[in-house]
This record gives C-alpha cells, sequence and structure tokens, in this order.
C-alpha cells in the first residue's frame, strides 16, 4: 500500500496512504510552470501607499502543489490576486515579474492574457456560495466559461460540463440544478469544475475549504489531490490552515507581513521548521494525539504594514529574537543544512549568523 | 468624528457652503438688502434690466427680483428643513419598527409603506392641496403625508440587515429592553443613514414646494422662490424680454437642491467605511453555517471502517 | 453533586417551508440530555446543522424550547417569572459571540457593552464600584492596560482583543456559567491559544464553568473537561473529553477524528471520508440520523433511534452497534 500507485480513474479504492500523495516528486527540474520573481503589490491608501507584498519569489513546477500559509493581514490573497491579474485599484503592482510559461503576466496584453485564463490558467475562489449566480443553472455557468474562449456547439459544451462534474463526483444530473439547490460542499466541487474546462496548467484557489465542515474539507482536499494526479496540473494553494495543507502541498510557502518568512518541501519545513514563525505558527495548533501540553500561540498582533517594524518584521513577536534582529532587515537565505529551503532569520545568515537555541518540550530546531 | 470627514470631503464642502450661504441668507435678509418690503407693487418701474441698483432688475409688477430673492430664501428653507424633518422621524420610526418587532407589525406597516409608495405623488399633492389649502402648514403636512414613504423602506432595509448581529443580540442576551435596544443600540449606529435621509427628503421638498407653487397651489402672496416663478409664468415674463424673473429663482432653487445633493454625496461615502473594519476580509463569515438543501452524495461504499490515526 | 445546569429532552423545531401553510418541521434540536457541572469546561462539538448553535441559544434563552426542560441550580427556568428572575438568569448565564467584528457596537466605546452590563446585573455596586469592576474583568481577560483598553473604539482593536472584551462582558456579571458560541472560530490560528488559555484561567482562577461551543474537536480536546458530540440535533457520544478521543465509539465521532488534519501526526493511512454532509432534519423518520453515512449500519439503524448508553459510568454513546442496549421504540 505504499508503493507509488498509477493515476487510476475516479472510483480509486480505500486505504491509499496519504504519505504517498504529498511525497516529493523524483528529483526532476523542468522549467518551472510559474516564476514569481520579486514580486511588490502596493495598496493606494489616503495615507499613502502600503505594501501588502513585498519583493515575493515563487517558483512552481508542472504538476506541483504550493501551499502558501500565512495568517490574516500577511498579504497571501493579494499575492494571489497579483499573480492571477485579478487585482484591481487601489492595489497596483509595483515591481517584479510573473513569469507564467516564459511569458511575464505584468506585461502581457490583454488579449493574450484573456487567452491564457481559464485555458492554462484557471483560479478557484474562495466562498464559492458568492462566486457562483445564483439566479443561473451550472449549466449556464460553464457555458459562459467556455463560451468566454471556445466557440464549442451546445452539445459539446454540455458534454464537457457533465465530464468535469463527474471528475468531482457530482452527478451531472445537477447541471440542471441552480446553487442554492447543492449543499455548500458540492458548490465549492463545482467551481472546481467550473476550473476544469478547459485542464489547464496550472489552477490557484484561494481558501477553497474554509467555508466547508471539516469532514467536508478533508474530502475536497483529497478530490483536489486526487484529481491533480490523474489529470497533472500544478495548483498553488493559499489557506491559513497550515495543518490541511501540510498533508497535501509538496513545498509549502510561509508568509508574514508581505513576506516570504519561509519556502521548501513540506516535510522539512514541518518536521524542522527553521524560521520562528513557521516553528510558533506549527505550536499553535492543539493536537488531537499524544500528550496534552500547554500552548501559547503568538502573542501580540500583526504588524501594520504602513508602517513595519525595522529590522526583521516578526522580531516584536518572535521568542527568540535578538538585538541584531531590531535593525537588520534579514533576507530569504538558503539553508546550509538543506539546500532546497529558503529562510529569512538572521540565524541562517551564511556570513555571521546569530545563535538562536529554540528549545522546546518536544523538539529542537537546528540551527545553522 | 464624521463632521470632520466632511470637511475633507470636496463635494460635501461645496454643499455645506452653498447651504451655508443660503442660511445666512434666511436667517439675516436684512443684511443682503435695503429693500425690506420687496412685495410692495409699484415700488419701482416694472421690467427694468439688470443694473447697480436693481442686481437682478424688477419684475412687471416693479417689485426688486434681488431683494425678492433674499426674502424668499427663508421661506423655502423653513418648509425644506421641516418637511424633510418631519418626513425622516416617521420614515425612521416606521421603518424600524417595522423590521424590530416584525410579524404581523411588520405585514401593516409594509403595506402601509408600499401603498403610500405606489400612489403618484404629485397628483395626490395636487388634490390635497387643492382641498386642504393654501398655507405653508398645510404644504408641509401634504409633502410629508408623500414623501415619507420611501424613506421607510430604506430605513427597514437596514434595519433588517442590522437585526441579526451580534451586538444586538448581546444586548438582549444581555437583558435589556427592546425599546433601549431600537433606540440605543440600533438607531445610532444608523445614523449616517438617517442624516442622508433627511438630506434627501428636504432636497425632494424644496422640488416639490417649488412645483406646487409653479403651478399656483402654494400661497400665492407669499415670498418664496416658486412662487416668484407663479407669477413670473403668469405675467409671461419671458415674452416681456424679463428673463431674469424665471432664471433667477429657478437658479436659486437649483442651486439649494445641489447643496443638499453634494451634502448628501459625502454621507454615502462616509456612511458605512467607519462602521466596517477594512482590517480583513469577511473570510470566515461563510463558515456560519449555511441553510443548505438536503443533498446526499453517493457515499463511498460501506466497508471503510474509520480508524484513529493512532 | 447537583449539576450546575441540566437539559432534559430538549427539543427545538422551527416551521420551515415556503408554503403559507406548510407544516414541515425543521429539527434544529432533538431530545438533548445535557450536564454541566461547576468549575468544568463542557465542550459540544459538532458540524454546521448539528444543533449545537440552537442549543446555545436554548440555553440562553433566545429561544423557547418546543418541548423539554432546562434546570438550571435545581430550578426549571421556564417557570422564572418576573424582570428580576430573568435578569438574574441571564447574569448567571451569559453568552459569547462568535463574530469579534460584529459583537460589539461600533458606534460606542468597548467597554459600553460592560458597562451596560454592570448597571443592569450588579445593582449592588455604586459608580466607583462599577469601575473598579470594569477595569477588574478587563485586565482579568489579558488586556492590559485596562484602564487605556477601555477608552478605544472597536475597531481599534484586534479580532483577538474583541473576542477578549466578549469574555470580559460575560465576567461582569460573575456568572455561573458561560455559553461560549465559537468563540475563536473567526481568530487567527496563532490567536485562539491565547483564547482558550483565557477561558481556561476563567474556570480555575474565578470558577466560572463554560459551555463550549465548536467544530473543532482539537481545540475542544485542549480546553475541556467533557466532550458531547453532536449530529443531526442528536448527541450521539459524551464523556470526558480524553476517554472519548482515546477510544471513540460512535461512528460520527471516528469520522471527525479522522478527518482532522494534525501537523504533528505522522501521515497515515486514511481512508475517503463520504462525500456526504451533515442533513438538514426535516420531519424525520425514527433511525438513526448517520445511517446514510455510516460504514457499519445496521437494519435497526434504519428504523430504531439509537439512545445514548453508557458504556462506562461516564461515556456514553448512542449507536446500536457499538453500544447497543435497550433502547424505547422510537
Amino acid at each position: 500500500m505504499s508503493t507509488p500507485t498509477p493515476p487510476e480513474p475516479f472510483g480509486w479504492e480505500p486505504g491509499i496512504s496519504m504519505s504517498t500523495l504529498s511525497e516529493p516528486q523524483p528529483e526532476r527540474l523542468p522549467e518551472p510552470l510559474l516564476d514569481v520573481r520579486d514580486l511588490r503589490i502596493v495598496y493606494d491608501s489616503p495615507r499613502g501607499p502600503v505594501e501588502a507584498c513585498s519583493g515575493v519569489n515563487l517558483t512552481v513546477r508542472p504538476g506541483e502543489f504550493v501551499g502558501i500559509v500565512g495568517e490574516s493581514g500577511c498579504g497571501k490573497s493579494t499575492l494571489l490576486f497579483g499573480i492571477a491579474q485579478l487585482h484591481s485599484a487601489p492595489a497596483r503592482i509595483a515591481g517584479g515579474e510573473v513569469l507564467f510559461r516564459g511569458k511575464d503576466l505584468v506585461t502581457l496584453p490583454t488579449k493574450e492574457l484573456n487567452d491564457l485564463r481559464w485555458r492554462n490558467l484557471a483560479v478557484v475562489m474562495q466562498s464559492a456560495m458568492n462566486a457562483l449566480n445564483p439566479v443561473r443553472t451550472i449549466a449556464s455557468q460553464f457555458e459562459d466559461a467556455i463560451l468566454a474562449h471556445e466557440k464549442w456547439s451546445d452539445e459539446r459544451i454540455r458534454e464537457r460540463s457533465a465530464e468535469v462534474l463527474r471528475l468531482v463526483s457530482i452527478d451531472p444530473v445537477h447541471l440542471d440544478s441552480y446553487p442554492h439547490q447543492l449543499s455548500g460542499g458540492m458548490r465549492q466541487r463545482a467551481m472546481i469544475a467550473m476550473a476544469l474546462l478547459f485542464t489547464p496548467d496550472l489552477i490557484v484557489m484561494d481558501e477553497p475549504t474554509s467555508a466547508l465542515d471539516v469532514v467536508a474539507q478533508r474530502s475536497l482536499m483529497v478530490q483536489i489531490k486526487e484529481l491533480q494526479q490523474q489529470l497533472g496540473f500544478a495548483v498553488v494553494f493559499v489557506t491559513h490552515d497550515m495543518s490541511l495543507v501540510s498533508h497535501f502541498s509538496d513545498r509549502l510557502l510561509v508568509m508574514y507581513a508581505g513576506q516570504v518568512v519561509e519556502f521548501g518541501p513540506t516535510r522539512e519545513v514541518f518536521d524542522t521548521p527553521s524560521h520562528p514563525y513557521s516553528k510558533s505558527l506549527l505550536d499553535a495548533f492543539p493536537s488531537i494525539r499524544g500528550p496534552k501540553v500547554p500552548l501559547i500561540g503568538i502573542p501580540g498582533d500583526p504588524p501594520n504594514l504602513a508602517n513595519p517594524p525595522a529590522g526583521c518584521r516578526f522580531h516584536p513577536r518572535c521568542p527568540v529574537a535578538q538585538t541584531p534582529c531590531t535593525s537588520e532587515a534579514p533576507e530569504l537565505y538558503t539553508l546550509a543544512s538543506s539546500p532546497d529551503v529558503e529562510s529569512r532569520c538572521l540565524a541562517h545568515r551564511p556570513t555571521d549568523p546569530i545563535d538562536i537555541s529554540l528549545v522546546n518540550d518536544a523538539k529542537e530546531v537546528q540551527t545553522s | 468624528m464624521k463632521f470632520a470627514s466632511m470637511l475633507k470631503n470636496r463635494k460635501a464642502l461645496i454643499g455645506l457652503i452653498l447651504f451655508g450661504i443660503t442660511v445666512l441668507v434666511a436667517l439675516f435678509p436684512g443684511i443682503f438688502t435695503s429693500n425690506h418690503a420687496p412685495d410692495v407693487i409699484g415700488a419701482y418701474s416694472p421690467n427694468l434690466g439688470l443694473s447697480t441698483s436693481h442686481l437682478l432688475g424688477t419684475t412687471s409688477y416693479g417689485q426688486d427680483i434681488y431683494s425678492q430673492l433674499i426674502y424668499g430664501a427663508r421661506q423655502v428653507l423653513i418648509i425644506a428643513l421641516a418637511a424633510g424633518g418631519f418626513a425622516t422621524v416617521l420614515s425612521v420610526l416606521i421603518g424600524i419598527t417595522a423590521a424590530y418587532m416584525g410579524g404581523i407589525v411588520d405585514e401593516v406597516l409594509s403595506l402601509c409603506t408600499n401603498v403610500v409608495l405606489i400612489l403618484p405623488t404629485f397628483p395626490l399633492m395636487i388634490i390635497l392641496a387643492r382641498y386642504a389649502g393654501t398655507s405653508n402648514w398645510v404644504m408641509i403636512i401634504v409633502l410629508v403625508a408623500t414623501g415619507w414613504s420611501y424613506g421607510a423602506n430604506q430605513m427597514r432595509a437596514q434595519a433588517l440587515s442590522l437585526r441579526n448581529r451580534d451586538f444586538l443580540e448581546a444586548a438582549r442576551v444581555r437583558g435589556e429592553r427592546r425599546a433601549y435596544i431600537i433606540l440605543f443600540e440600533m438607531m445610532p449606529t444608523m445614523t449616517s443613514l438617517i442624516v442622508a435621509n433627511f438630506l434627501g427628503s428636504a432636497l425632494y421638498s424644496v422640488l416639490a414646494a417649488s412645483g406646487l407653487q409653479f403651478i399656483g397651489l402654494g400661497n400665492t402672496a407669499s415670498d418664496s422662490w416658486g412662487t416668484m416663478l407663479y407669477w413670473a409664468n403668469s405675467q409671461e415674463a419671458l415674452q416681456a424680454g424679463n428673463a431674469m424673473w424665471i432664471v433667477a429663482p429657478g437658479l436659486a432653487i437649483a442651486v439649494l437642491s445641489a447643496a443638499f445633493a453634494l451634502m448628501n454625496y459625502a454621507f454615502d461615502e462616509i456612511g458605512n467605511p467607519a462602521l466596517r473594519p477594512v482590517r480583513r476580509k469577511d473570510l470566515r463569515k461563510a463558515r456560519k453555517g449555511a441553510d443548505d438543501a438536503v443533498e446526499k452524495d453517493a457515499v463511498m461504499g460501506a466497508e471503510h471502517v474509520y480508524t484513529d490515526a493512532s | 453533586m447537583t449539576p450546575l445546569l441540566e437539559t432534559k429532552d430538549l427539543s427545538r423545531h422551527f416551521k420551515v417551508g415556503a408554503k403559507l401553510f406548510s407544516h414541515q418541521l425543521l429539527h434544529a434540536v432533538d431530545d438533548v440530555n445535557l450536564t454541566i457541572n461547576e468549575r468544568e469546561i463542557v465542550a459540544l462539538v459538532g458540524e454546521s446543522g448539528s444543533g449545537k448553535s440552537t442549543m446555545a441559544r436554548l440555553l440562553a434563552q433566545v429561544y423557547k424550547p418546543t418541548t423539554g426542560q432546562i434546570t438550571f441550580q435545581g430550578k426549571d427556568v421556564s417557570q422564572l417569572r418576573g424582570r428580576k428572575r430573568q435578569l438574574q438568569y441571564r447574569s448567571d448565564v451569559p453568552m459569547v459571540f462568535q463574530d469579534p467584528f460584529a459583537s460589539l457596537n461600533p458606534v460606542y466605546k468597548v467597554s459600553h457593552g460592560i458597562k451596560r452590563g454592570l448597571k443592569l446585573h450588579r445593582p449592588e455596586l455604586d459608580a466607583a464600584g462599577r469601575h473598579e469592576e470594569l477595569l477588574r474583568v478587563v485586565a482579568a481577560v489579558g488586556l492590559n492596560p485596562p484602564e487605556e483598553i477601555i477608552e478605544r473604539y472597536p475597531y481599534e482593536l484586534s479580532g483577538g482583543q474583541r473576542q477578549r472584551i466578549g469574555f470580559a462582558q460575560a465576567l461582569a456579571y460573575r456568572p455561573k456559567l458561560i455559553l461560549a458560541d465559537e468563540p475563536v472560530s473567526m481568530l487567527d490560528v496563532s490567536i485562539r491559544i491565547g483564547l482558550l488559555n483565557v477561558m481556561a484561567k476563567l474556570r480555575d482562577e474565578e470558577g466560572v464553568s463554560i459551555l463550549y461551543i465548536t467544530h473543532d474537536i482539537a481545540s475542544a480536546r485542549y480546553v475541556s473537561d467533557r466532550v458531547m458530540v453532536m449530529y443531526g440535533g442528536h448527541v450521539v457520544e459524551a464523556g470526558p473529553t480524553e476517554t472519548v478521543l482515546a477510544d471513540p465509539k460512535h461512528p460520527y465521532t471516528q469520522l471527525l477524528l479522522s478527518a482532522v488534519p494534525d501537523p504533528r501526526a505522522p501521515l497515515a493511512i486514511t481512508t475517503e471520508a463520504a462525500k456526504a454532509e451533515p442533513p438538514v432534519v426535516i420531519d424525520p423518520k425514527p433511525g438513526c440520523r448517520f445511517r446514510a453515512r455510516c460504514p457499519i449500519a445496521i437494519d435497526q439503524c434504519a428504523h430504531v433511534t439509537p439512545l445514548l448508553q453508557p458504556l462506562d459510568p461516564q461515556h456514553k454513546a448512542a449507536c446500536h452497534v457499538t453500544a447497543p442496549g435497550v433502547t424505547a421504540a422510537a
């Protein structure tokens, strides 16, 4: 049961090991599908520009599942909108590039951008309740999406719509239903089906499970993962729920105050978080198994991005902050111990790292 | 807090200034003109053009248009503010009560509101004014009676959306009495809407009153701008070459209406953002249990056993 | 030990249906027997539609029960006549709400609710006493310095701080039992622990019991002494938290536990959870409401509603298969 199985048609049998599904891809380095370079997104507020994303770097390989994790105000949703070029005033891209299959989406003319949309790059929004038009049937909304990009016959549209619904295990009879006749989980899956209409290379998802109950959440995540294995698309998944995404993502990106603070293979980030924020965040989840330990969470509040703290943005809340942290802003350093992981902490600075010994009940973090 | 924001908003500022000027004129007409009895017929030669002694010329009755305009401001303003004020009070009371009490009370009040709403107001006003007489107070009553319903619907809608907000439920659970909740918990959060409503009603009253007066249903002996229009029209001022007799009061009405409208813009813009923090999106609001239809999907198969991960 | 609060066969039904004279009844809560003792935190766990929020409102007297009884300190709550006694109940059993952004009136300072509460429920205090108490409760929930916090407006506080004010409001009444309706669901993960610790502190230091309503079984484990799992308006399992979580008997509890992602647990073999979602229970027939999703359902489950059976003195489950027992004909 632990050997990787080839992609199965839907209707897979029970007992598939979760660890299989999130095993990192075998070592191959194809051209990144998505390459975000130094992206800066700024909101023009009445009190001056506020940088919601400060120099974000992110790569996604074909077929990879990348999770973006952060709390409210960290800029993850802004980042997502920026990647998909869905941002609108007062947000604007102030710098950087978003290279999708080699083309920079930021500077791409609208016509080419629209060509790319849905065919190669699809978006699943949070809260499908609001994304689906309540006065139109599912079929007509799928039709809209298709007709915006292709001139298919009615029959072909219907056939494809039914096909994608089956992919997400919704009975195609619901094509003629209205959104309010479907349950929350089904609506969300219908949104995912809509994103699959043209089998895109990359699907970008903004907290698609936050409106669902825990059982439906798990079910949806498994479904997404299966579809991914079956159809081979890459996923960028934004969420505040680190524990949820941990079981399904290949690589994990942790954001704080508009910056990437840690990025690397999921297993490594989880087992040995190299940034104090990631570590504290992981520790903030009470466990249902194992001994009951008192937890402290992360005291304080996220910083006001209009006026971020000097030096490291996390230092006011960091349990192991030291004097250099208050004045020197760390860059994203590659860890000496694991070259796949990057961390924005002075403890991992190649020259003259500061010494933080994070001692915890459960484990110790390796410092470089 | 809100008035300070008003000053920053340019539209509001202009509206406020225009309104302020009108108020000054209404309160102290004597400062603006030396002619304290503008209605006296034959005080001057009729149909004079613009000059330094008659800034806007004279009417065909030999009255100074400028001083008529000045003295007319008071009437117009009184009608606007009184009618606007009473209409707002009525719509607030009816709208909020309907929303908060719900049930039969809501049904009855909504019925009344909607019936009054769909009655054609101008013909109704004409008929009422015809029978009720022509004094200013009658006009105010007529305007209030026909103008409260629109606001009442707005208030009701707003109050309904507030009704289930947690802070009201918290007040209920705290044990507050209903009247307290309506007056001190609900209404203060609706001040922006109430003020906006007032400005809208005042605007409506200015135009409606002037309209009624123009067709002769107002007190034709009064000073008001609408009355000026009435007389100008009955004397065929345009044909007589005295365009200013019509233009001046018309413009004055337009300026006052614009003042109310501009101030209204500001309240629309200021109203909600202060109440709703922009700090984060309503991410998890969607989680708050949707009342979904029953839909059972195919179960994966009965042979699975749920195991604990340990 | 007499329990602080007890419910017996508590039910609440709502009329639904579009037609004017339709008599469809939504069974939000059915035959719930709940016990809360002094100085304990009881978690009520369930997903949407399970009836947990309705339970909170029943206990807060926002809704009247359709059938059944609520007994508080030995007295039947529905028999409380007179404004004075009703106010007394409200001060003994206050509620904390889920949404930190909507639970405070935005036009008043954050101290408004606490001050009104003190005025209504602590008549023995004079103005100076009230002010002192105001500062005390604000400090007790971890907001410092209290003198500064009480002058702020809600939009100046973060979500976590506002929820603490919610608890301070409840604390001002010197309550016996606080009904906390999903108090941390809308907060960031890193803030939740802080609030949960406040709740534990209130239990230990102020001697307050808390009914903690949530869909998150992990946080329920962290903070509660006993847990009750609800599904489709029924309580399906109840008992001391550690016992229930270590050895869940009801298939739904097992499903819930298996669905909870735990970053620290090794990635384990799980099975495909049923795609179905919790039902909206309208005019139900007798039988177990979980049977459609249950992997071990037997024939009896379709005809007879299972009742809670004691498996050991504290731990109860309502399942014909794992906790068979004498069941009344539904």
